[in-house]
């Protein structure tokens, strides 16, 4: 749906008459791999919670795991691709130069400008709760994620 | 000490420690490792921080060339293989004094590789038996440092100053080759006598510019690794020995109690000289590591790979950096041995305190005093009065000047040996004599007068009949006795060796 709208939207900026007027970005999959997909095949309720806990987000309920179970099926489409003997990739930057910067202070010296987005602080420190507040166990989270 | 040897009080069967550390060593740079804002100790809180430092979004990381430099120079003084290509990765966790929830870091591909360090012990406690060990370095990585948090229970807070965030670190990894304290103490004293020697890091501990953890663990004889535990917060190279031998005692004793040992990490208590557990590594922490995709390779140079026509600026070559390395300690230990014949045990003690080798160096060249004489009063007299008044060597109100002046009085004869401390305690009170004034003002100047000397030896003879006998009958070592009543006479200002000379020539006669 929202895909439609940024269609429609692009068609409200002006162009060159000379141009198309439809957008190249196809307004559902043009096509789909097949299934199953190499991949487990679902999400465990342990690792749903040490994910929660790594990365501090809430799934809250089965339609949001839900939508994590195909967002993860969408991605496992690259494990069907072959590459053997391919060296892999870590950044499309890789055949860049890494920039070397002078040893020289340039920059810092802006404590009010840094400590205007705080929302609370102390005498210039910026302040935090104390060390890091543990997540509910599993054990005592919603039952949702047993139930799914 | 052999590890087995370590406890062998334990009558079951013996114990084997296992010691790794790892040791995160600030660099000395003027700015940080991915930005512009100065590295500087004790500064107002969050006055030396950047956007970027700041984590605010739209920052970038860009690489100090220092900082690449300081890590090579390390890897080179420890063996590396410095790897020419390096990559950048970051190391997810929260934590309030890590603003942008990720350190950068080089997991996969680090700048240094499989190196060596030798570092020495004393046998037995005796600086004459000397014992070279190596541990093996697994890698250096670049990495970024986090804040600081000041923990207010008070008032259930944490406060955070970022001045340190983003200030560059090189971490050196240790292979668990240490079995003990001792060894975990000395190979870190060396690691830090290096990196002062190269300038790469000012390694004092209690500015937290050098910061150690302990992984420690036992097992027996044959059997596979036992369960480590880490160790953290040792502020000081004694307290990195305490904690590690509580660490295996307290292993040791858990397990033949029949207990386990947990994979946790332990804080060092020095008021109580223990570790207690600081946080339990609940299930497993999972850094989530992931390539940095702001930054591309790092690629390093040398002489052969290094291309035409590229900017010097940005051109880092190994092989520059290797010719420009300074002597390392183990070379200036070996030299200062060649040079002035001293032990090896003297040239560690030399090396060991800031300035002090130097010191040694400048009295010889002033004095007509052997340096393997001159060596005792340094190690001796000037060390242990620096030491009682808690001085640097730059702060000795005794320059190399004046003792060397002192010294070559006392290599003239003028003054005995008992004399020439006297004068140094009284030159140490700074008040701007010279030795030979201090010596004419005390009268502590040898007695020339060979008459005077025999008339006071006469004078003894005549007085101790017993002992005189003695030694005519063939006693010889009353003898000494008289020469102590002469020095008694003499306020020790006599030529013990002229005294006995004396003596022996008038007891013949």
């Amino acid at each position: 749906m929202w895909a439609l709208r940024l269609c429609r939207g692009l068609r409200a900026v002006p162009v060159p008459p000379v141009r198309a007027l439809r957008s190249a970005v196809p307004p559902r999959p043009a096509w789909q791999h097949g299934e199953p997909r190499p991949g487990p095949q679902q999400v465990t309720a342990e690792v749903l919670g040490q994910l929660e806990h790594l990365a501090l987000v809430d799934f809250r309920d089965a339609e949001g795991v839900e939508r994590l179970q195909k967002a993860i099926r969408f991605a496992d489409q690259l494990r069907e691709v072959n590459t053997d003997g391919v060296e892999p990739m870590d950044s499309v930057l890789e055949d860049r130069c890494l920039y070397l910067r002078e040893d020289d202070v340039t920059e810092g010296n802006c404590t009010e400008e840094l400590l205007k987005n705080a929302r609370e602080k102390v005498e210039e420190y910026f302040v935090a709760p104390p060390g890091n507040i543990p997540l509910p166990k599993v054990e005592d989270q919603e039952t949702f994620l047993q139930g799914s | 000490m052999k590890a087995e040897e370590a406890f062998p009080e334990q009558s079951l069967a013996p114990w084997v420690p296992v010691v790794g550390l790892e040791i995160h060593a600030q660099i000395s740079s003027n700015s940080k490792l991915f930005s512009g804002s100065q590295v500087q100790f004790a500064a107002p809180p969050n006055s030396l921080v950047s956007f970027f430092d700041a984590s605010l979004p739209g920052t970038l990381p860009v690489l100090n060339r220092r900082c690449v430099e300081a890590a090579v120079m390390t890897g080179l003084a420890l063996n590396c293989s410095i790897n020419k290509k390096s990559l950048f990765d970051r190391k997810h966790y929260f934590y309030a004094d890590l603003p942008a929830g990720y350190q950068i870091t080089q997991q996969r591909v680090p700048i240094a590789v499989n190196g060596s360090l030798s570092y020495s012990l004393c046998i037995d406690n005796k600086m004459s038996q000397m014992v070279t060990k190596t541990v093996r370095i697994k890698q250096i990585q670049l990495e970024q440092d986090s804040g600081k948090s000041l923990h207010d229970d008070t008032r259930s807070q944490t406060l955070i100053d970022l001045n340190r965030a983003g200030v560059g670190l090189m971490e050196v990894v240790m292979e668990p080759d240490m079995c003990c304290g001792e060894e975990a103490a000395a190979a870190v004293r060396e690691l830090q006598l290096i990196l002062q020697t190269l300038g790469s890091s000012q390694a004092v501990m209690a500015e937290g510019q050098l910061r150690v953890d302990a992984n420690v663990s036992v097992h027996h004889p044959g059997e596979p690794y036992g369960v480590r535990t880490e160790v953290k917060n040792i502020n000081s190279i004694r307290f990195l020995a305490k904690a590690v031998d509580y660490e295996i005692q307290r292993q040791i004793e858990e397990l033949e109690n029949g207990g386990t040992i947990l994979n946790e990490t332990r804080a060092f208590d020095s008021k109580l000289g223990c570790t207690v557990p600081m946080r339990d590594k609940e299930g497993k922490q999972d850094y989530r590591f992931m390539p940095e995709p702001n930054l591309p390779p790092l690629i390093l140079y040398d002489a052969k790979s290094l291309p035409a026509n590229m900017n010097h600026q940005q051109v880092v070559n190994i092989d520059w950096i290797h010719k420009r390395l300074p002597d390392l300690p183990s070379v200036k230990r070996a030299k200062l041995v060649e040079q002035y014949g001293i032990l090896p045990e003297h040239s560690f003690t030399l090396l060991n305190e800031d300035g002090l080798a130097e010191f040694f160096e400048n009295v010889v060249k002033q004095t007509q005093m052997k340096p393997k004489k001159v060596i005792g009063w340094i190690i001796k007299d000037l060390l242990s009065h620096l030491k009682q008044h808690s001085l640097t060597v730059k702060e000795s109100p005794v320059s190399s000047f004046l003792l060397a002046d002192l010294l070559n009085l006392l290599v003239k004869k003028d003054i005995s040996s008992t004399a020439a401390k006297q004068v140094l305690a009284e030159l140490w009170k700074g008040e701007g004599k010279t030795p030979l004034e201090i010596v004419k003002e005390k009268k502590l100047g040898l007695i020339q007068d060979q008459k005077e000397l025999e008339q006071i030896c006469q004078a003894v003879i005549d007085r101790q009949e017993n002992e005189v006998m003695a030694i005519k009958s063939g006693n010889q070592k009353v003898l000494n006795k008289l020469i102590g009543l002469v020095q008694r006479e003499t306020q020790g200002r006599s030529n013990a060796v002229l005294v006995r000379q004396i003596l022996e020539k008038k007891l013949s006669e």
